[in-house]
């Protein structure tokens, strides 16, 4: 009977089955999470506060971070604490993790948001154009900037923004992005620029590659070869007869962008000073600060997961032959 | 002398004069990196209405003059010289926005793989209606793809007309591929093996449709095609390439019937017929690529009848009677059938056998004669097992499946010692599956399997050491079935070493016997897998089998991917191997021709059942089964009634 | 001996065409070769430094973000050390740790592929879903778990970056392994009754080692961002070590005035992970040229390695829809 359902509406039925991959995936990892932060050589508390800690004050700690019961218990009651809203309060700063990191996480969210969305949109039109000017000087030159820029690392690309626009070639651009803490990034758009254009830069030319790479794939097919031999103008053959079988490939391939976002905000930020999670997480492993660790890595988690599950269906939306399949 | 244009033949051959049809004067298209020639000085002319055959094998560049007609090369070539004229307007002299126009509206293009030729996304009538929309705009698109659908006998109804690609079949596919190129009634056609891969019955049905719609509306046709069969029933004029360059030319009836070049003749002699026993020749030697033809006569190396002028300048088309032949010795070749068979076109068998030897009579002869007792398979009638002997093989209601479905159904075979038996089939019949199953790959199945009365267990792993030495099986795809990280010296002691032992010079010398018994050289036993062509590999895999000292072999469709003179060099080969060593054979093909050449039983599945079973004659020349009777009627043949006539 | 066959086989005996080593044909491909120069010149400087440092790389021998002048041709970084010596200083430390992160993570992952396809059934699938766990969460951020809990020690930092490449690893060469495994010459051992640990050793494992390449040059590439990034962080080796990702976090501050402190180790950082990304592309370029893929998207597919690859993606990567290829194209 569920095989019937699935036949009957495939979409639905990925869609169902994804999302309760994704959430046995985000249980584990909650469960990775919490045992590779809580089994810590040595103890949390002694290592927040130190060799001068009296031991009252050690238990007070302990029992505030539950290290008083077994470890099967602080899981439950993390989980618990998630659900119920409470995510528990940092140690660092001993405000609560959700006031501590909300700030933080809307601000990343619009430098992943900005950047993913602008430098898809540059990096597909700039992969089309290549593709079909493929062997032109101009597809050369772009495909040769595009491995070598793909190859940087993170904050070599953003100091050296830093560099050019900054301080020292010329001086238009703010170097670092601090905000207020609290406020929303959205308040100082200039800081934004820099941050934002690093992350462009170090997204474009992987996009832009897929995109090259899947584009003359189909232009090299048999049916766009029949098409040119039909006669079809060859606006139209790019447009309406590659472009199309080509989709699949970029949208993983934006997926992806997306999903590396997640991880490359973290250098970024450190470069810029900017306040999202990424500055945040760092700081909070400096700091030993676990539940804001925990909450941190859990959202990218799930960042993760959702990411997959959008991508995964949207090909399928696009491939037909699989959607009778699946 | 060259061909371009001077060379004036009867009949409709002066089109360039009349200005209709399509003209084709000294055509060279050359590689882009290093300018290496792939064909050159190609001139034929094709009136409305008349359909033409370009033949050859793989590498004879079929496809890229198949392409040139229509001002399109693939990557890395370009065309260099030649002129094509289409109702008296050159193709090559137009401009792009010219030649767009001239493309699906005045010259079309019939694909030879419709699944990779339709796009994925789009539906028929998009498919069908985009040379409508891209050059008769205005013209009621809906009434018209209706009527072209029809006319390639597809339902035009809205289900089929909302169809994807992969929502069809194979025949299917092919007929939207001919609809899309007839919609705009174009003067020219260009068919590029459109019916390769079809089977045979939905072929007949597709080549019926191409010669139907040709006529009725007067287009000229070029059908470009390695199946000699196909040609001689659809074309009536053919030209034979060889290494980029046509080697014969003229009427079909007159080229099969009676060939002049020697390439044309040991062609000929490579094709199997399904109607009369004929003993297969192969070409031995390969193909020269581009860029490595030799100085003179392309075909020098490998043909019997050469001289020294053969080898030092590339021959010129010579006019014999009403056929263009590009040999210096046609005049000579002619006469020489004329001479030994006065009043009847015959051909000899000049271009040798695989060892060299010379050519045996000919092939009217041979057509015309009594079954010679010494030749061929059924020179084991003599030596056939008494009753009484345990037959090798024995396969006892065997029922296979593949997960849900059932592809096999009650099997039975017996397979005697020293016989050979084919097992024929369209595709999905289960012939594969059945051959599987035999060896042990396949391991859903009931009932038995019986070798030397011994019963076989179903998967290869439990069988014991003596029973899978035994049983040696060789596979269809020679590209993949040798290991490309192996000299072929490893590839051949493997199974030596593991079931005999022997090692070192002892193998090495048996490795080196193996590799002669199978026509190759010693050296090559350094040599890696991509070094070899595929006949040379296949070869090599057979002599990796052989290696085992087996006494049944099994070849699953060994010689599908092979050109047909490989195939018939090949064939040969496992004839003579069977009468050396007293080997059971059990060929699985799809090509019922091939079967007389091989197999003393035919064996015919259809859904997974045998539905006819018997001597090889009584089966393709009294067929009691109807399915089978269709089967063997459908076989394009080249010297039918008719053929080549129009 | 049959003049005929002998003409017709006029080739030397030799590997030729994707028998030849896929490494040295990349080699010989024009960006290849400038890859491997370009690469190659870093990892000298970095390993011959050390021995032609002018000053020691911790002594303090200027004023805090001095000019270069002759004693200092780079000038001096936030306390006072020589750049150049510690730029000569604070390469190799870094090759290593990312090239053992790469070994760790190549060798762990092809295990785990190969080990995952040769079982099938149950096996196979617990393999793949640890895999797709550990893909859950971006590289950085894993090791950064990692060093939050045991502290910031160079082995953990090789061990996690390392496992953090596995996954990607144990899905391409599982995918190989698979091809390899239906291909026919395989089978035909196994119709011989060959025992299967002779058909992975001798038959399969050797038709492994291009993809087993093609995949080390890419990951080294992220291997080197990644260590990079970390120490840029401050996760690396203690201070005053040199290190060049950490030089170009330290010296941020004093950008204006000596900005060499900054650009030097982050130009040598960029020349060298552009040097490996050239030619482990054009390593990956030639193996696809000659398993006879040669599609664009193939070799863009293989390349995508260099970042993060999706847990729910399908395991075989991105997918185009071109029908399959007719599989009668020679190899």
């Amino acid at each position: 009977m569920l095989r019937a359902f699935s036949h009957r509406h495939p979409f639905t039925a990925l869609i169902i089955r994804r999302s309760v991959v994704g959430v046995v995936t985000l249980f584990v990892v909650s469960v990775l999470i919490f045992g590779a932060t809580e089994v810590l050589p040595g103890n949390a508390a002694y290592a927040v506060l130190g060799h001068s800690a009296s031991p009252a004050e050690l238990h007070a700690l302990e029992r505030q971070l539950h290290l008083d019961r077994s470890v099967v218990d602080q899981y439950g009651a993390w989980v618990g604490g998630i659900f119920r809203g409470d995510l528990g309060r940092s140690l660092a700063n001993g405000t609560s993790v959700w006031s501590f990191t909300e700030a933080r996480l809307v601000n990343s969210m619009i430098l992943v948001v900005l950047a993913g969305v602008i430098g898809s949109l540059l990096a597909v039109a700039l992969g089309i154009a290549a593709a079909a000017r493929k062997d032109t000087w101009l597809d050369d030159a772009m495909s040769g900037i595009a491995l070598a820029v793909t190859a940087l690392p993170e904050f070599v690309v953003a100091i050296t923004l830093v560099i050019l626009f900054s301080t020292v070639a010329f001086h238009v651009l703010p170097g670092v992005s601090v905000f207020a803490p609290g406020t929303y990034a959205w308040s100082g758009p200039r800081r934004l620029v820099l941050p934002v254009a690093s992350l462009v830069l170090i997204i474009v030319p992987y996009i832009f590659r897929m995109t090259r790479a899947a584009m003359i794939e189909a232009l090299e097919s048999e049916y766009v070869e029949l098409s040119e031999l039909h006669g079809v103008s060859r606006v139209r053959v790019l447009l309406f007869y590659a472009l199309p079988t080509s989709l699949p490939p970029i949208v993983q391939v934006v997926a992806l962008t997306f999903l590396y976002l997640a991880g490359g905000i973290v250098i970024v930020e450190n470069v810029f000073a900017y306040p999202g999670i990424g500055q945040g997480l760092v700081n909070a492993v400096n700091a030993r600060d676990i539940p804001v660790i925990q909450f941190i890595v859990l959202v990218l988690a799930a960042f993760y997961i959702v990411v997959n599950i959008v991508a995964d269906v949207t090909v399928l939306a696009l491939t037909p032959r699989r959607r009778s399949r699946a | 002398m060259t061909a371009a244009g001077s060379a004036q033949l009867d009949g409709g051959f002066e089109v360039s004069r009349r200005g209709v049809g399509l003209a084709v004067r000294d055509l060279r298209v050359e590689t882009t990196a290093g300018s290496a020639v792939v064909v050159d000085e190609i001139a034929f002319d094709v009136a409305p209405g008349e359909v033409f055959g370009l033949v050859g094998e793989s590498g004879s560049g079929k496809t890229t003059i198949g392409l040139a007609l229509l001002g399109h090369t693939r990557r890395g070539l370009r065309i260099t010289g030649g002129e094509v004229l289409l109702n008296g307007r050159s193709v090559f002299a137009a401009s792009p926005r010219e030649l767009r126009s001239l493309r699906g509206s005045e010259i079309a293009y019939v694909p030879q793989d419709p699944a990779s030729a339709l796009h994925p996304l789009r539906r028929v009538r998009t498919q069908v209606s985009a040379g409508l929309r891209a050059h008769r705009s205005g013209s009621d698109v809906d009434s018209r793809v209706a009527e072209v659908l029809d006319e390639v006998g597809l339902p035009s109804d809205r289900e089929m007309l909302r169809r994807l690609p992969h929502e069809l079949s194979g025949g299917q596919q092919q007929r939207v591929a001919l609809a899309m190129a007839f919609v705009c009634r174009p003067s020219v056609i260009v068919l590029d093996e459109p019916t390769t891969g079809l089977d045979v019955t939905i072929q007949r049905r597709v080549l019926e449709t191409v010669r139907t719609l040709c006529s009725a509306y007067g287009v000229a046709a070029v059908y470009v095609s390695h199946d000699l069969a196909v040609i001689a029933n659809l074309a009536s004029s053919v030209a034979v390439l060889y290494a980029g360059r046509v080697v014969e030319y003229g009427p079909s009836k007159l080229v099969f019937s009676s060939p002049v070049h020697p390439y044309t003749r040991g062609l000929l002699e490579s094709v199997p017929l399904a109607d009369r026993r004929k003993t297969l020749h192969g070409i031995p030697g390969r193909v020269p690529r581009p860029g490595q033809r030799p100085r003179g006569c392309a075909f020098a190396p490998r043909c019997v009848a050469r001289t020294e002028s053969c080898l030092a300048s590339p021959p010129a088309s010579c006019q014999v009677g009403t056929r263009l032949v590009r040999c210096i010795h046609a005049e000579e070749l002619l006469h020489q059938h004329s001479a030994s068979h006065p009043g009847s076109a015959t051909t000899t068998s000049t271009a040798g056998r695989a060892d060299g030897s010379p050519g045996r009579g000919s092939l009217a002869a041979e057509l015309a004669a009594p079954a010679d007792p010494q030749e061929g398979p059924q020179a084991e009638s003599a030596s056939a097992p008494a009753p009484q002997d345990q037959p090798r093989l024995t396969i006892r209601r065997l029922t296979a499946s593949y997960g849900e479905v059932q592809v096999l159904a009650e099997v039975d075979l017996s397979l005697a010692r020293n016989e050979s038996i084919a097992v024929v089939g369209e595709s999905g019949a289960g012939k594969t599956t059945l051959a599987q199953c035999i060896v042990g790959l396949h391991t859903r199945w009931s009932g038995e399997i019986d070798l030397d009365g011994l019963a076989l267990s179903k998967q290869a792993t439990r069988r014991d050491r003596e029973s899978l030495r035994k049983i040696q099986y060789i596979f269809q795809n020679p590209y993949l079935s040798l290991n490309p990280r192996k000299t072929i010296l490893e590839t051949i002691t493997a199974p030596m070493q593991h079931f005999f032992s022997w090692s070192g010079a002892e193998a090495l010398e048996r490795a080196a016997e193996a590799l002669r018994s199978v026509s190759l050289e010693p050296d090559n036993l350094y040599r890696y897998p991509d070094q070899l062509s595929g006949g040379e590999r296949q070869r090599v895999a057979i002599a990796r089998a052989l290696a085992a000292q087996p006494t049944v072999l099994v070849c699953d469709e060994i010689t599908s991917a092979l050109d047909v003179s490989v195939q018939a060099a090949i064939v040969e080969l496992l004839v003579r191997l069977r009468q050396e060593q007293q080997l059971s054979l059990v060929f699985i093909t799809h090509n019922l021709a091939l079967v007389r050449n091989v197999a003393e039983v035919c064996v015919v599945l259809s859904a997974g059942r045998i539905v006819e079973a018997g001597r090889v004659e009584d089966v393709l020349e009294r067929p009691t089964d109807p399915y089978t009777a269709e089967l063997v009627a459908n076989i394009p043949s080249l010297f039918r009634e008719g053929v080549g006539a129009r | 001996m049959n003049p005929v066959v002998g003409l017709a086989r006029r080739r030397g005996v030799g590997r030729t065409g994707r028998s030849q080593g896929v490494l040295w044909r990349a080699a010989k491909t024009s960006r290849g070769a400038f890859g491997l120069v370009l690469s190659g010149a870093i990892v000298v400087l970095a390993a011959v430094g050390p021995l032609v440092s002018p000053h020691s790389a911790t002594a303090f021998v200027a004023q805090p973000f001095a000019h270069p002048d002759a004693s200092n041709l780079l000038g001096g970084d936030i306390l006072g050390r020589d750049v150049l010596s510690r730029v000569l200083n604070g390469g190799w430390v870094l090759l290593i740790m990312a090239f053992l992160a790469t070994v760790v993570g190549v060798g762990v992952g092809a295990m785990a592929g190969i080990v995952a396809a040769y079982v099938r059934g149950v096996g196979d699938g617990a393999i793949m879903r640890t895999v797709d766990v550990i893909l859950a969460f971006p590289q950085l951020v894993f090791a950064l778990l990692l060093v939050s809990v045991v502290g910031a020690k160079l082995w953990l930092i090789v061990v996690a970056v390392g496992i953090s490449h596995a996954p990607q690893v144990a899905r391409v060469l599982r995918a190989a392994a698979m091809d390899v495994a239906e291909r026919p010459f395989v089978k035909a051992m196994e119709l011989n009754g060959v025992r299967a640990r002779t058909i992975v050793w001798r038959e399969m494992l050797p038709n492994l080692t291009t993809p087993v390449t093609v995949e080390f040059g890419l990951r080294l590439t992220y291997s080197i961002v990644v260590m990079a990034g970390l120490a840029f962080l401050g996760f690396g080796q203690a201070p005053p070590a040199p290190n060049w990702g950490y030089m170009i976090s330290e010296n941020r501050i004093g950008l204006v005035e000596n900005p060499w402190a900054v650009v030097v180790p982050a130009l040598l950082i960029a020349l060298l992970t552009v040097g490996v990304n050239m030619f482990g592309d054009a390593v990956a370029r030639v193996s696809m040229g000659a398993a006879g893929r040669k599609g664009e998207l193939a070799v863009a597919s293989t390349s995508i390695g260099a970042m993060e690859p999706p847990a729910f993606l399908s395991a075989d990567g991105p997918h185009s829809l071109q029908p399959a290829a007719r599989n009668d194209v020679p190899g």
